[in-house]
């Protein structure tokens, strides 16, 4: 599975443990529209971290933390492996 | 120095007869101790002094308090897992001018005439008298830092022991304990054998488990204490089958209703209860309804413990409590009124007590508070599960998140890991605020618990 279908896979199941109802996940979908809150994209992070084996949020200081999905997925993909 | 008599730990040990303490090793009778001595007959020497107490194992410190009580001015109890890094401000704190030891290497650069060897029992002409009451001194088990000293009495130590004297001619009660008898809990039990007539079983860190099961049985143990983790850990094991205790206590950490069933299924016949007390506090109250938490008519009662909440948080007065810490920038230990403030968070729900978890093991969820022992009291309530930590992971957005690992019961069907870890989780979001439900659960094989006897929270 690619590292966009495992995050999107993951964002949906985060949504139904905590009753969120998601919109379509298009890339330019603000994460605020998600209905996310920063419990549930703290988890995202966690787990994600546990199935990709990294964190791009903390391993950059620098980096702003993304305003849409097509952002929060690239932040993933462009980490070197 | 007051006028009435002196009651040390050998005066008040009672009818001696068929009794003894024991370890894996050896087998001490109490009858032979009134013409023996574990000092080679130097307790004398001691007369006054301020005793550093380190044994490598728990028999010659227990055989040495009774030698020691009513002679020094001064016993420290030098618990197993002392750091020697701490040991020199300890002794500086202390005011040490004596050690009684076994491991005379460990003391190297103190001078020769201040170390009394310690070995078994041999004959000897005369036995010291007591002559005065000797201050105890313990170490609290914090995780950081120096260890605190804590001054307590034989009277105060005592205070919770009554009425446990076998009728004459009744059997002897036999003692044991998960804990070590330099230990606050540990104490408590050798006390309750030496002053209440008993024999006493002592546990040894390199012993497995089984093999200490199988002594227990062997001695015939009747009367036996741990923490909620070391009582866990045994009935994981399933070495507990043919163990017949009558009397089952649980201290040291909070006994949640799952351990507290779990016993009581494995010894149907055993009074079950949990106990409050600590290095600090002393013993503060026992439950013994068979139910978690405690009695909120408990508070405010007269008698030997005066308990009340204030900021969420137990606060016990006492006069089995300690009396002071000792050392040369040692804080209060009580407040004005005499109070002594536990660390312990409880919170009222109908008419009674439950304890939510330790001040100091808060973990913040992004400003939000949890107490980590009240995931796992609903993670423990789980049938398939028999221990678990909560913890936090470090989280770049909120701070941290909750996570939990998680021991399995014996006999759990592991293949059915997804679905117990469902009804975990689901059993967690019924029951808590989103925050504290775990955002991941590991199943681990095992779970560290301190030399304490408590589970270990020390990374985070």
């Amino acid at each position: 599975m690619s590292v966009r279908l495992r995050i999107i896979a993951a964002i949906k199941q985060i949504a139904e443990e905590q009753k969120v109802t998601l919109p379509p996940l298009t890339d330019d979908l603000s994460l605020h529209e998600t209905g996310f809150d920063s419990l549930a994209f703290a988890i995202l992070v966690a787990r994600l971290e546990d199935d990709l084996g990294t964190d791009p949020f903390t391993l950059s200081e620098d980096a702003a933390f993304p305003h849409t999905i097509g952002d929060f997925i690239r932040a993933y993909e462009n980490v070197p492996a | 120095m007051s006028p009435r008599e002196i009651f040390a730990l050998r005066d008040r040990l009672g009818p001696v007869t068929g009794r003894t303490i024991s370890d894996p090793r050896h087998i001490v009778a109490l009858s032979a101790l009134a013409m023996q001595s574990c000092l080679g007959g130097r307790g004398s020497e001691l007369a006054g002094r301020s005793v550093l107490l380190a044994t490598s194992g728990q028999l010659l410190a227990g055989l040495a308090m009774i030698e020691i009580d009513g002679v020094a001015r001064r016993m420290l109890l030098c618990p197993p897992d002392l750091k020697d890094d701490h040991l020199a401000s300890i002794v500086g704190d202390a005011g040490i001018d004596a050690v009684v030891t076994d491991q005379p290497e460990r003391f190297g650069n103190l001078d020769g005439d201040l170390l009394f060897p310690v070995a078994l029992p041999q004959p000897v002409e005369n036995r010291v008298q007591s002559a005065r009451a000797t201050e105890w001194l313990m170490l609290t088990s914090g995780t950081s830092g120096v260890p605190k000293i804590v001054g307590h009495t034989l009277e105060g130590l005592c205070g919770a022991i009554v009425g446990d004297s076998p009728a004459p001619g009744a059997a002897i009660p036999v003692w044991a304990t998960f804990y070590d008898i330099r230990r606050y809990g540990g104490l408590q039990i050798f006390l309750r054998a030496m002053v209440g007539g008993g024999t006493m079983v002592l546990s040894d860190p390199g012993e497995a488990l089984a093999d200490h099961v199988s002594r227990l049985k062997a001695r015939g143990v009747t009367h036996m204490s741990g923490t909620p983790s070391h009582w866990r850990k045994l009935l994981m094991s399933g070495a507990a089958s043919g163990f017949a205790p009558r009397y089952v206590r649980l201290s040291g950490e909070i006994a949640d209703q799952a351990v507290l069933d779990g016993l009581s299924h494995a010894f149907p016949v055993a009074s079950i209860g949990h106990a409050y007390a600590s290095t600090e506090a002393g013993v503060g109250f026992a439950v013994n309804d068979g139910k978690e938490g405690f009695p909120a008519a408990l508070l405010g009662q007269a008698g030997a413990v005066d308990m009340k909440v204030v900021d969420g948080s137990l606060r016990i007065r006492s006069k089995r409590a300690a009396h002071a810490y000792v050392g040369r920038n040692a804080a209060a230990l009580t407040d004005d009124n005499g109070f002594v403030d536990t660390g312990d968070m409880v919170e009222l729900r109908g008419d009674r007590y439950y304890f939510v978890g330790r001040r100091n093991g808060i973990i913040n969820v992004g400003g939000l508070k949890v107490h980590p022992e009240e995931i796992e009291s609903v993670i423990n309530s789980h049938p398939d599960v028999r221990m678990s930590r909560a913890k936090s992971r470090r989280s770049p957005i909120t701070g941290g998140i909750v996570v939990a690992d998680v021991v399995l019961a014996e006999g759990s069907d592991v293949a059915r890991g997804d679905a117990i870890r469902n009804e975990i989780l689901g059993e967690c979001r019924a029951k808590l605020a989103t925050h504290k439900v775990p955002a991941m659960i590991r199943f681990v094989a095992a779970l560290d618990v301190t030399a304490a006897g408590k589970l270990a929270r020390a990374d985070a």
